[in-house]
């Protein structure tokens, strides 16, 4: 794949974004007037190395690795006020979901990152059964550098499960299974179905 | 046979023992004062909500959204969806939008709900809980049933993300929506229409992978509702009052804040103010306490 990759888009990193990635077609639209990276909340508290219009710019000046292995894309909090405002209607929030998927898909997006990992584990957690359970993707979370730091962050986060416990919102019981649906087989099926539909649909541009 | 009936998609935050799930129970009182009939979509599933982008890719997550619209047109056909939670609201209606638009998409995914022996003929309309009230009943019948106005409450209205954008309820600005300043005064309550945090970020997820960047935004969210001198924030979003509710604590830590301030769903305004007792309203479900509304919850209804 990755050499495959290579040998398509070459000196391109614009066009393998606009057809590989959800929404990149976008991406040349920008103006570059800055108004999502002044409008971002994470923006402002110095988390993004390159903020929305700067990563466009980027990916036309063809710099593919700073791009796909920036951290910044994954300080979307999915706020959606970079779209509204947008003189141009681009939908950056999904263009950024979409950068982010790629890299993590091509295995490039930093690997400890703590949202690409919550990522993962929330969509394995919901389609697991289903339904999110809410206790196994806390505690996963906690657990995610090990057994000790994860005993650390759980006595951290203490007061916050007990006073959500204590409130009934939070349930213990939860860890021998919780909340499901019932074609959970169906559910998975139609997932795979997808995903196969998804990446013969990406390998088709790729040979086109 | 109701005045308002509808396909509900609860979401998995409304369940029994999760995070929101005295909003669920103060929006069956709700309902039932409103005389709404939510049916819930059976076996509905996770709609992958805003995090799940980077494991989840484009198709896999609009089927997941389009089995909740077969399995609501096979129970229910033509009903229109509702959902509480605001989240699940969005990705739904972003799939009803893309899968709208996009031919391939709509037949990629018919293609993958086969797989669960389903399918869709028709688009449902997805709506938000506050549509059905604003829209569907509207505020003068929503305050005919007021028995027990919130009287000198005075309560910020934090409308929140994705409640407001990038869909947004019909009519509202996306940078000073008022509908939520209007829902409080209907209860009876003083808002703040100057309230300037009304639509920033809680930090969604990054509230759980980076919680010193969500913090920092909900310190500013509760500060500037104290500065307004609001005894109380009132929300329409599950992860909103969530994120801007428990970490009270870890903010005064970090901070060296104070904060110690309740935070309300809308619906919960509404069961007491139609005098409804605590439980109904779910009171019992916070986790910083709104002792003035248990106060008032207790009092006897005008009539």
């Amino acid at each position: 794949m990755s050499a495959q990759l290579a040998e398509k888009y070459r000196n391109n990193f614009l066009k393998e974004i606009e057809e590989q990635v959800e929404m990149g077609d976008w991406v040349k639209m920008c103006m570059q007037c800055g108004v999502c990276s002044g409008s971002c909340p994470t923006n402002f508290q110095a988390a993004w190395d390159h903020p929305p219009q700067e990563l466009f710019m980027m990916i036309r000046a063809g710099k593919r690795e700073e791009v796909l292995t920036s951290s910044s894309m994954w300080n979307c909090t999915s706020c959606y006020n970079c779209i509204v405002r947008c003189p141009r209607k681009i939908p950056i929030t999904h263009i950024m979901h979409g950068i982010a998927e790629y890299a993590h898909r091509l295995g490039l997006a930093p690997k400890m990152q703590a949202t690409r990992f919550f990522s993962g584990l929330f969509w394995n957690n919901a389609t697991n059964t289903g339904r999110v359970n809410e206790l196994k993707l806390t505690m996963g979370l906690y657990f995610k550098d090990g057994l000790v730091q994860g005993i650390k962050n759980g006595l951290a986060m203490q007061s916050v499960a007990l006073g959500l416990v204590k409130a009934g919102r939070l349930n213990v019981m939860e860890i021998f299974g919780g909340h499901k649906c019932k074609d959970q087989k169906g559910i998975h099926a139609m997932l795979k179905k997808a995903r196969e539909i998804e990446n013969t649909r990406k390998v088709a541009k790729l040979a086109a | 046979m109701a005045k308002h009936e509808y396909a509900f998609y609860p979401g998995c935050s409304s369940q029994k023992g999760a995070s929101a799930s005295n909003y669920l129970t103060s929006v069956e009182a709700m309902c039932q004062t409103l005389d709404v009939k939510l049916t819930e979509i059976p076996d509905w599933n996770c709609c992958g909500a805003s995090i799940g982008y980077a494991e989840a890719g484009e198709l896999p997550r609009h089927v997941l959204n389009a089995r909740n619209f077969a399995l609501s047109e096979q129970h229910m056909p033509g009903k229109e969806i509702v959902a509480t939670c605001a989240a699940c609201w969005l990705g739904a209606r972003e799939t009803r939008e893309r899968l709208t638009h996009s031919d391939t998409l709509m037949s990629d995914t018919k293609e993958a709900l086969k797989e669960a022996g389903l399918t869709i003929n028709e688009m449902p309309e997805i709506r938000h809980m506050v549509e059905v009230l604003i829209e569907d009943i509207g505020f003068e019948e929503m305050a005919k049933h007021v028995v027990r106005p919130l009287e000198g409450v005075k309560i910020a209205g934090y409308v929140g993300c994705q409640t407001n954008r990038p869909f947004g309820v019909d009519g509202e600005s996306f940078e000073n929506p008022q509908y939520l300043d209007k829902m409080v005064e209907m209860v009876g309550a003083e808002s703040i229409p100057d309230y300037d945090m009304k639509v920033t970020c809680c930090g969604g997820a990054l509230a759980f992978s980076e919680p010193e960047k969500a913090q920092a935004q909900i310190k500013d969210i509760v500060e500037s509702a104290y500065d307004h001198g609001a005894e109380m924030i009132v929300t329409p979003c599950p992860l909103c009052q969530a994120n801007v509710e428990v970490y009270q604590g870890q903010v005064n830590k970090r901070y060296g804040t104070k904060f110690n301030i309740p935070v309300m769903y809308y619906s919960q305004l509404m069961v007491v103010a139609y005098g409804g007792n605590a439980k109904q309203a779910g009171l019992n479900g916070q986790v910083i306490r709104a002792r003035r509304l248990e106060e008032i919850a207790a009092k006897p209804v005008k009539r």
